[in-house]
C-alpha cells in the first residue's frame, strides 16, 4: 500500500504554555512494498508521525493518504484503514488488555469477523512467529516479563495480516536472540511480498541490516531521506542530532584512518567480514604494500 | 552492599502452581562496583532487581542491603533510601503531574530540606538533559524522555546504590552514551554502586563485572573480558557480544588468526592491524 504525507503539521496542547509542534511540514511518499526505517532522537516526532498512519492522530494541517484514502475519513472507511495499517505501539502495555495472551492476540482477527478456526490458526502462527511458547497463551499478559509482553503485542498485529506493518521500536527490551528472531521474521514476512513495512528504531545496527530506505527525523522535521549508505555516510551530522552510525562502521573508519585500503561505506558485520577477508587475501598475495 | 543468599522466589499466588523464578541464587555486590546483569527475556532479572529494595521479599533465602535483611520491616525505609530504582517501564514510575515534582518525590519522602531538594532536582534533570522539560507533564513525554525523567528521579535521591532495569531501552544512541557516562561519573565521583540490567552488550562491556542469568540462576559471573570471549556460550543463552567482538570472532572462525579477545573499537582495530602486520612480515 502506498503512503503519501503532504505538508503534515501536528501540534500537542495547542494554545497551552506547553504547546509543542511535534511535526513540522512533513512530506514523505512511500511506495507499495518498501521497507523503511525511521530513526531520530528521542522526542523527534517518530511516534507522533506513525500514529498518523492509521488515523489514530489527525493532522492539524496537511494530509495523510493511504492508497489515496485520506486518514480523516470516518466510519467503515476508518475501520478498514485500521485493518490495513497495523501499528505495534512503542509501549506494548498500551496494547494489552485481555485476560489471556490468546485472547489478546485473537482480538484483531476476531474484529475482522474471521471464522473461529481461522482465528485459531492465526493466533498460533503469530505466537510461533514471535517466539512465544504455546503454554504462555493461557497466561495473563500482565503476568509476563517485559520482553514477553512485547512479543504478545507484535503477535497481535501480525495476526491481522495488515498491508502496512508499522512497528514502533519493536525490539526495545528484547534479548539479542529475541531481537534477531523477530527481525528475521519481520524480514521474511516482508520478503513474502505484498507488505509495506515501517520500522521505528534506535538501533542503527538493526536498520543498517534490514531496510531499503532510511528516513531521519530531527526536531519534528525530516532531516534526511535516502538509502542506508547515503544516510550513514553522514556520520558527523548524525552525531550532531543525537544519532550515530553502527559500531562496526566506527571500526571501519578507524581502520581506514590507520591506513587500510578498504571500502569505508560498510555498515554491517557481515559486509565488514567479507571486505576484510578480501583485503587479507590481497595482502597475502603480496598485492598490497601500504 | 547488596547480597542475595540462596534466594528463592516464585509468583505463586496460591491459586495455581507456578514455576520458580529465582532458584537458589547467590550474588554479592561490593560497594562501588558497577555490575551489569544480562539474561534472556523472562529469566528473572527484574524479579531479582525488585528484591534489592524490598519491593519483593524472598520466599527462601535472604537478601541484604548494607547488611540489613530486607525482611526486617522496620528497616524498609532505610533500605529504600539506600537503593534507588529505575524500573523497566517508566510509565509505572510516574507519580506526579509535573516533571520536577516527579523527580522531587523520592527525596521529599526522605525528608530532605527543600532548598537542597531544589538543587538536587535541577542537577539531576540537567544530568539527563531534561531541564527544559521540568514544567511538563511526564505522562505526555515521548518514550525516551520518560525514561530520562525516571533516571533523574533515582539520581536525585543520591542513594548509595542505584539499580537500573533497562534504562536505555528507549533511548537514542547519544542518550544511551550519556546514561553510560552518567553511570561512570556516579561511580567515580560518588563511589556509587550500580546494577545495570541491559540487553545491550556494548553497555555491559563497560561494567566492572558481568553477571549472566539463565532461568533463575547465575550461570556466569566474571569480568566483561572473560565473559565476552565465550561467544558460543553467550549465544546458546540467547545473548550476544558487541559488534566488534563478533567481527573479530567471525574472522577467526574463517581461518584468519585475528585475536578476538576485544571489547572496544580501539582494541578491535589494534587486533586487526596486528594481524595485517603478521601477514606482511610473513610475506
Ligand atoms: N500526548 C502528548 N502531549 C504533549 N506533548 C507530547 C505528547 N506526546 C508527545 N509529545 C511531545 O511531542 C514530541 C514528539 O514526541 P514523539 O513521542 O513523537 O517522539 P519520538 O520521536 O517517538 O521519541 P522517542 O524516541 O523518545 O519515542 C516530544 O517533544 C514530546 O514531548
Ligand atoms: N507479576 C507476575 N506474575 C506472575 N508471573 C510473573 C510476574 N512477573 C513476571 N513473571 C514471570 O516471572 C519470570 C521472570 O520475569 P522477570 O520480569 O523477572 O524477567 P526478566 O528477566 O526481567 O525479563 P525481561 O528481559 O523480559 O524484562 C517470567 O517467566 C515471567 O513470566
Ligand atoms: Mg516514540
Ligand atoms: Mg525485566
Amino acid at each position: 500500500m502506498a503512503i503519501k504525507i503532504e505538508n503534515l503539521d501536528y501540534v500537542y496542547m495547542q494554545g497551552s504554555p506547553f504547546e509543542k509542534k511535534a511535526l513540522d511540514n512533513i512530506n514523505i511518499e512511500i511506495k507499495d512494498g518498501e521497507f523503511v526505517g525511521l530513526i531520530g532522537h528521542t522526542g523527534s516526532g517518530k511516534s507522533t508521525l506513525v500514529q498518523h498512519l492509521n488515523g489514530l492522530l489527525k493532522p492539524h494541517s496537511g494530509h495523510v493518504f493511504i492508497n489515496e484514502h485520506e486518514t480523516t475519513e470516518k466510519g467503515e472507511k476508518l475501520k478498514k484503514l485500521r485493518c490495513d495499517v497495523g501499528l505495534v505501539f512503542q509501549y506494548p502495555e498500551h496494547q494489552l488488555f485481555e485476560e489471556t495472551v490468546y485472547k489478546d492476540i485473537a482480538y484483531g482477527p476476531t474484529n475482522l469477523g474471521l471464522p473461529k478456526e481461522e482465528i485459531d490458526i492465526r493466533v498460533r502462527d503469530a505466537a510461533r512467529c514471535v517466539g512465544l511458547p504455546p503454554e504462555v497463551l493461557d497466561k495473563s499478559p500482565f503476568d509476563l516479563s517485559g520482553g514477553q509482553k512485547r512479543r504478545v503485542a507484535i503477535a497481535g498485529v501480525i495476526a491481522m495480516k495488515p498491508s502496512v506493518l508499522v512497528l514502533d521500536e519493536p525490539t526495545a527490551g528484547l534479548d539479542p536472540a529475541g531481537r534477531e528472531e523477530i527481525l528475521s521474521q519481520i524480514k521474511s514476512i516482508y520478503d513474502e511480498g505484498n507488505m509495506t513495512v515501517i520500522l521505528v528504531s534506535h538501533s542503527m545496527e538493526d536498520v543498517a541490516r534490514l531496510v531499503n530506505r532510511l528516513i531521519v527525523m530531527n526536531e519534528g522535521k525530516v532531516f534526511a531521506d535516502g538509502t542506508v549508505d547515503e544516510v550513514f555516510s553522514r556520520g558527523r551530522e548524525l552525531r550532531n542530532i543525537g544519532l550515530n552510525v553502527p559500531q562496526v562502521n566506527v571500526l571501519i573508519d578507524e581502520l581506514v584512518a590507520r591506513g587500510l585500503n578498504i571500502n569505508p561505506n560498510i555498515y554491517t558485520v557481515e559486509n565488514a567480514k567479507n571486505e576484510l577477508i578480501e583485503y587479507f587475501k590481497r595482502i597475502k598475495e603480496g598485492g598490497e604494500n601500504a | 552492599m547488596l547480597k542475595a543468599e540462596n534466594l528463592l522466589y516464585s509468583y505463586d499466588n496460591g491459586v495455581k502452581k507456578v514455576d520458580t523464578v529465582l532458584d537458589n541464587l547467590n550474588l554479592n555486590i561490593k560497594k562501588g562496583e558497577f555490575v551489569a546483569v544480562l539474561g534472556h527475556n523472562g529469566c528473572g532479572k527484574s524479579t531479582l532487581a525488585k528484591h534489592f529494595n524490598g519491593l519483593l521479599l524472598p520466599l527462601g533465602g535472604d537478601v541484604y542491603v548494607q547488611g540489613i535483611n530486607t525482611k526486617d520491616e522496620e528497616m524498609l525505609w532505610t533500605i529504600r533510601r539506600q537503593v534507588g530504582m529505575v524500573f523497566q517501564n517508566p510509565d509505572n514510575q510516574i507519580v506526579a503531574n509535573v516533571v520536577e515534582e516527579d523527580v522531587a518525590f523520592a527525596p521529599e519522602n526522605l525528608g530532605i530540606p527543600s532548598a537542597e531538594i531544589r538543587k538536587r532536582v535541577d542537577d539531576a534533570l540537567k544530568t539527563v538533559d531534561m531541564y527544559r522539560y521540568r514544567k511538563h507533564a511526564p505522562h505526555l513525554l515521548s518514550g525516551g524522555q520518560k525514561q530520562r525523567v525516571a533516571i533523574a528521579g533515582a539520581i536525585a535521591m543520591r542513594p548509595e546504590c542505584i539499580v537500573m532495569d533497562e534504562p536505555t531501552a528507549m533511548l537514542d544512541p547519544m542518550g544511551r552514551a550519556e546514561v553510560m557516562e552518567t553511570i561512570l561519573k556516579l561511580k567515580a565521583q560518588e563511589n556509587m554502586t550500580v546494577v545495570l540490567i541491559t540487553h545491550y552488550m556494548d553497555e555491559a562491556a563497560m561494567a566492572d563485572r558481568v553477571v549472566v542469568m539463565d532461568d533463575g540462576h547465575i550461570v556466569v559471573d566474571d569480568t566483561p573480558r572473560n565473559v565476552f570471549s565465550q561467544v558460543e556460550l553467550l549465544k546458546s543463552l540467547g545473548l550476544d557480544v558487541p559488534q566488534v567482538t563478533e567481527l573479530a570472532y567471525s574472522l577467526n572462525k574463517e581461518g584468519f588468526d585475528v585475536n578476538y579477545d576485544v571489547l572496544t573499537v580501539t582494541e578491535c582495530a589494534d587486533a586487526i592491524m596486528d594481524y595485517v602486520r603478521s601477514i606482511k612480515s610473513g610475506n
